[in-house]
């Protein structure tokens, strides 16, 4: 069973703490998911690192294609209306 | 698209100090360096574990027991970081291990030596982890981006490795005459070994301009065994101990350190595969990994169980 082939690949995201987001930490190789959390657990947060853990079959991630770039991100170049900076309001108005 | 508009497009956008990601085009020789290297560190790694857990039993002290114990749990999870930071490449983890224990894989020279004394594993957390401080260091600002992020958590982890190798040396140092000539010996055995760690000098390093130009590598061997010359001279002075190389003086002019001629000889030697302990370590490997099976089995069929009882349930 164990030569020659690799366990499923989990990609591992870390709350650092209460009130943060989970981020990317790595990854990691196990059987299944609940051990991907043990192993994480050592690997991961052996620090104070973390008060969470998601773990996600790397397989499960679609991602979307470095040559797509443009496509995808260049049309918010010229949408400088989206920002706050881009309307002007007299001085006495304050922080708005 | 034409092999030659994709490099350029490539190269300009490390000049322009930009990450690589692993989905991002590269040249095939990139990739295969960078699979190379980054393995070969993984190994590194890995095998270093081997010196030091030779003495986590005989520790003098639960103090210095539990920093060994947390310091070479570290360098499994550094091997770990780097084993998936290759197969961002494409690499297979199976291929990797399979490698590394049937003894085609190279890792780093200095993990051939023995560990004679308990003063050797303050001389390694201070030489040795030193050394790879400095070239991980260069390393966090390498060009491809699952590498660098891998060394900024290892540099993270790693100046606990140095420090408590230094005050193991501090406290043998400021102990009994016998104390200090164990870490004097210490001293004499791992430092020049130590040097050896950066590789060849830049005149018989071939790749490295490469590397260079990629900006995997950013200071050629040299540089970097420079700094750790310069950097460990003041540290031996404080411990009262001498480094064992007569050439060894300021140089006013250069602001650095001369030293003597490294013996390449030993060097390549131990590459080779005759160092006092390349089978030896090969072997553990093999062994733990074949002593490990009945775990990595048992982890598989208890996975299968659980899925299949799931599956029934719904």
């Amino acid at each position: 069973m164990s030569n020659k082939k690799n366990w499923p690949l989990w990609e591992i995201f870390i709350r650092s703490r209460q009130g943060l987001h989970h981020k990317h930490v790595g990854s990691l190789h196990a059987p299944d998911a609940e051990m991907a959390i043990n192993n994480a657990r050592d690997v991961y947060t052996r620090r104070q690192e973390g008060i969470s853990i998601w773990v996600v079959e790397s397989t499960a991630i679609t991602a979307s294609a470095p040559e797509d770039g443009a496509a995808l991100y260049d049309p918010a170049n010229d949408k400088v209306y989206r920002h706050p900076t881009f309307y002007d309001l007299p001085d006495e108005v304050g922080h708005m | 698209m034409d092999i030659g508009i994709l490099e350029k497009g490539f190269q300009q956008h490390v000049d322009a100090e930009k990450k690589i990601e692993a989905k991002d085009w590269m040249p095939e020789k990139y990739r295969n360096t960078l699979i190379r290297q980054i393995s070969q560190h993984a190994h590194s790694e890995v095998v270093g574990m081997l010196p030091e857990a030779n003495w986590i039993t005989r520790a003098p002290s639960l103090r210095r027991k539990v920093a060994l114990l947390a310091k070479v749990q570290d360098e499994a999870g550094h091997g770990l970081y780097l084993y998936s930071a290759a197969e961002t490449l494409g690499a297979e983890r199976a291929d990797l291990v399979e490698a590394l224990n049937d003894g085609s894989a190279k890792y780093s020279s200095i993990f051939n030596y023995p560990t004679l004394t308990w003063a050797d594993i303050g001389a390694i957390g201070w030489l040795v982890d030193g050394a790879a401080i400095i070239n991980q260091v260069m390393l966090q600002r390498t060009s491809y981006g699952p590498y660098s992020r891998a060394m900024i958590r290892i540099c993270k982890e790693e100046s606990f490795h140095q420090r408590q190798g230094y005050e193991m040396m501090l406290t043998l140092c400021n102990g009994s005459p016998e104390q200090k000539a164990m870490a004097q010996d210490a001293l004499n055995r791992w430092w020049w070994p130590s040097l050896m760690m950066f590789g060849p000098t830049d005149k018989d390093s071939p790749n490295s301009a490469l590397s260079m130009k990629w900006k995997i590598k950013r200071k050629s061997n040299d540089e970097l065994r420079q700094d750790f010359v310069d950097n460990s001279v003041p540290q031996a002075k404080i411990l009262g101990i001498t480094i064992p190389d007569p050439d060894l003086k300021w140089n006013e002019e250069r602001g650095h350190y001369d030293f003597g001629t490294i013996d390449w000889e030993e060097f390549y030697n131990v590459i080779k595969g005759n160092g006092p302990c390349n089978r030896q370590r090969v072997e553990a490997r093999k062994t733990a990994w074949e002593k490990g099976r009945w775990v990595r089995d048992a982890a598989v069929a208890y996975a299968d169980k659980k899925k299949n009882k799931e599956k029934d349930a719904a």
